[in-house]
């Protein structure tokens, strides 16, 4: 697995549950509100941490099992640390018929991890979007929250160089 | 005063373009001139045509500027509004005008186009209310506020409006049904979970007239005795939450939300729910499961979100663009002029996304009735690159694609369903010689089968069965009776699914066999994809007579396949090519052929 450095580092570095209470404390007792929470708590460590997800549980008084049933169904929740920068590449109707397949495999063989991977030195976690709707930039990726359009695989390269 | 207005569209597509960047260059060139405070700028809603962002519109002047560049904004500056003069260079071009196009109306890609839907966008700054009660806002609203209950369930249901999400249920109907289902507390939930790759229309309204979402919803809390109420949004459109957020809280501060609104003893207030990137979330009962906090699965109907919904209350969930229209209906003469637009059975008005290789991306808003070929002709502008048109996908993973043979086909909910594709969303992918059918029969696939929730098995295994079967087909190892069992799991899958999602993920397939079968067999039996998509069955090949030598496409190849001289004809070594596709888009001079594997005749020319 690619990205065994990064959880070796999220195992030094202990997490830090102090932070955890405030975002909770508002909600406690609406257990509808469940997805905001998961939101918010992956928002402030980036990914949903063990012991996060622990006391998710305990404060909102909800089974561990259904909260990783919760978090687990949708996309948007990470349950791995992932790297300083975000790519996700468009895989959109209109990224499709214009060549994205072939962006994420220039961008897979550059990086030499697949979708869902992050690097070893935590500099990328490679990841899908199912569309983001600019489509008229298509091939579309996004890096962080920055969008490179009208992409093709040799252009590849140097926009990944503009990130550390 | 100001004496101008200089609109920069805002929305998503010109903000990847770069406007963002523009704008400041533009503030900097206004501030070098030091008339910063005479002119107004709005970063706001979309005109549409996303092919030419970034947009700057200045009114009332309504000269149009396109493609712009932080670069640009020095000359705009200086000519057009300190010196009076409209910058030519920056007008739209292409060859569809004789001369560069000053505006809306002189542009081919409006011409055709009604707003109504869309009647803001671009218009007004969405992040103030004041400037969409100027342009009749909430007038509806206060108007149905003196309205019973069922005689504006009954207007909407004469004027004929249906559902803009998906199957087309009249929505009048559906508000009957809710307002007759017995209960004191309902909800109205609007969706904007829009999941279709390849539609965006929704995100543009909300992000560019956002209070004409909260008006709908106003008005179908009015007609269906609901106090509350909830927009599910795409985590993917932070830019439509944010404008939401201020339009909530702008209404509430003018008592258009709240409490005993306008002094009636109608209360109703509106929740933002983010979605967390689910497609069958899309699915009404499991919007439902979501907003509830559960894991996004749909339920069996009956009973009917109208009957059980929202925490079991009885719910009306409509999307975006359905409720965008209910103030255009609510008006007064609002349902005769709804119903005089579009056809015997789909009224008013349809936002397309189009998208593909279609020369003007962006969004259009026709009349129901209008035919294909006008839509990528007219409006579209016709193929990318003088490409031939193969077919074109309506109604994303749902539904199916269309084929040049069917250019004249209406574009209304029935049309649609007999040609076997759906009017969904209103996503419109264009396609060319260069798209491969099986490919994009099989890419749906894939997309459906990984958002399948598992939860009824038709859905979850039928898919994955479908799926392998076209992995094998792209892959070179297709069967000739592979058709026939696509087509028997297909019925099965879409006669047994639990929902919508189960019930049209077979569709791309059916209507993909259905017109194309002759691709399908292609790659069965001849192991050749004609389009240079599927890669195990292709080779490119360099024409030797056309070859310049011009090493473009040495130059870019990633694995050093192609050989040959300065000025002679280039040659690649097809056990080293990887197919990347690098060089053909390079190649000026079309000289690289898509040829079948092992076959040194030249096939594809």
């Amino acid at each position: 697995m690619k990205s065994e450095a990064a959880v070796e580092i999220a195992k030094m570095d202990p997490i830090d549950l102090s932070a955890l209470d405030p975002i909770v404390e508002p909600y406690m007792g609406k257990k509808e509100m469940v997805i905001p929470v998961l939101q918010k708590v992956q928002e402030h460590y980036g990914y949903l941490p063990r012991p996060a997800m622990e006391g998710v549980s305990r404060l909102m008084r909800i089974p561990l099992s259904r909260l990783y049933g919760v978090a687990t169904f949708y996309a948007q929740f990470k349950m791995k640390p992932r790297g300083r920068n975000i790519i996700r590449v468009c895989k959109g109707t209109a990224c499709h018929i214009q060549g994205s397949p072939k962006i994420a495999e220039r961008i897979e063989n550059l990086l030499g991890v697949q979708s869902g991977e992050t690097t070893d030195d935590l500099r990328f976690t490679l990841e899908e979007v199912a569309c983001i709707g600019a489509c008229a930039l298509a091939p579309v990726i996004v890096v962080n929250d920055n969008p490179h359009g009208r992409l093709t695989p040799d252009k590849v390269e140097s926009v990944l160089d503009s990130y550390e | 005063m100001y004496e101008k207005h200089l609109m920069i569209c805002g929305a998503t597509g010109c903000i990847a373009s770069g406007s963002q960047s523009v704008e400041e260059a533009l503030i900097e060139a206004l501030e070098k001139y030091k008339i910063r405070d005479k002119y107004r700028l709005v970063m706001g809603g979309c005109p549409g045509f996303c092919e030419v962002g970034p947009i700057i519109v200045v009114y009332p002047d309504e000269v149009f500027y396109c493609r712009l560049t932080p670069q640009d904004m020095a000359e705009l500056v200086e000519q057009h509004l300190v010196g009076g003069e409209i910058v030519e260079r920056l007008l739209y071009k292409g060859p569809d005008v004789d001369a560069p196009a000053r505006f809306f109306d002189t542009i081919p890609f409006y011409t055709k186009q009604i707003f109504n839907v869309l009647r803001n966008s671009g218009l007004i700054d969405p992040e103030i209310i004041d400037e969409y009660i100027m342009r009749g806002g909430y007038s509806a609203f206060t108007r149905a506020l003196d309205l019973e209950p069922a005689a504006i369930c009954a207007e909407v249901k004469e004027a004929g409006l249906r559902g803009r999400g998906g199957a087309g249920f009249s929505t009048g109907l559906k508000w009957e049904f809710t307002l007759q289902a017995p209960g004191a507390k309902k909800y109205v939930v609007c969706n904007a979970d829009e999941g279709d790759p390849g539609a965006f229309m929704d995100r543009s309204i909300l992000e560019g007239d956002p209070h004409a979402i909260l008006e709908g919803m106003l008005i179908c809390g009015r007609a269906i005795g609901a106090d509350e109420g909830y927009i599910y949004c795409r985590a993917e459109y932070p830019l439509a939450i944010k404008r939401l957020k201020i339009a909530i809280e702008q209404a509430e501060k003018y008592g258009l939300l709240g409490q005993n609104i306008l002094a009636s003893n109608f209360n109703f207030k509106v929740n933002i729910k983010e979605g967390a990137g689910a497609f069958v979330c899309g699915e009404e009962t499991a919007l439902l499961a979501s907003i509830e906090g559960k894991r996004g699965m749909p339920r069996p109907r009956p009973p009917f979100p109208a009957q059980a919904g929202l925490f079991g209350k009885p719910t009306t969930i409509n999307n975006v663009e359905t409720l965008a229209n209910i103030p255009l209906i609510l008006k007064i003469g609002g349902v005769a002029e709804f119903s005089a637009i579009g056809t015997e059975g789909s009224k008013g008005t349809k936002v397309f996304a189009l998208a593909g290789k279609i020369r003007n991306t962006g969004l259009c808003e026709v009349p129901m009735g209008i035919t294909i070929k006008e839509i990528i002709y007219d409006v579209g502008g016709g193929i990318k690159g003088g490409r031939a048109f193969k077919a074109v996908q309506a109604g994303g993973p749902s539904g199916g694609c269309i084929p040049a043979e069917l250019l004249d086909l209406p574009i209304d909910y029935d049309s649609l369903n007999q040609a076997g594709a759906i009017m969904g969303s209103g996503g419109l992918v264009v396609m060319d010689e260069r798209t491969c059918m099986v490919d994009l029969a099989r890419y749906f696939l894939s997309f459906t089968q990984k958002e399948s929730c598992g939860k009824c098995t038709p859905c979850r295994e039928g898919t994955k069965r479908m799926l392998e079967i076209l992995n094998r087909i792209t892959e070179g190892e297709g069967k000739p009776e592979d058709l026939d069992t696509l087509d028997s799991l297909a019925h099965s899958i879409k006669d047994s699914s639990l929902c919508g999602l189960g019930q049209t993920c077979p569709n791309p397939v059916l209507s993909t066999i259905r017109y194309f079968r002759d691709e399908y067999e292609e790659h069965i039996n001849d192991q050749y994809c004609r389009s240079g998509v599927c890669k195990a069955l292709f080779n490119y090949r360099i024409d030797q007579k056309r070859c310049t030598g011009c090493t473009a496409c040495s130059r870019v190849c990633p694995v050093t396949a192609i050989t040959g001289e300065k000025k002679e004809a280039h040659e690649i070594i097809q056990e080293l090519c990887t197919r990347c596709g690098s060089c053909i888009e390079k190649c000026s001079q079309d000289c690289i052929l898509i040829t079948p594997v092992g076959r040194e005749a030249d096939v594809s020319s």
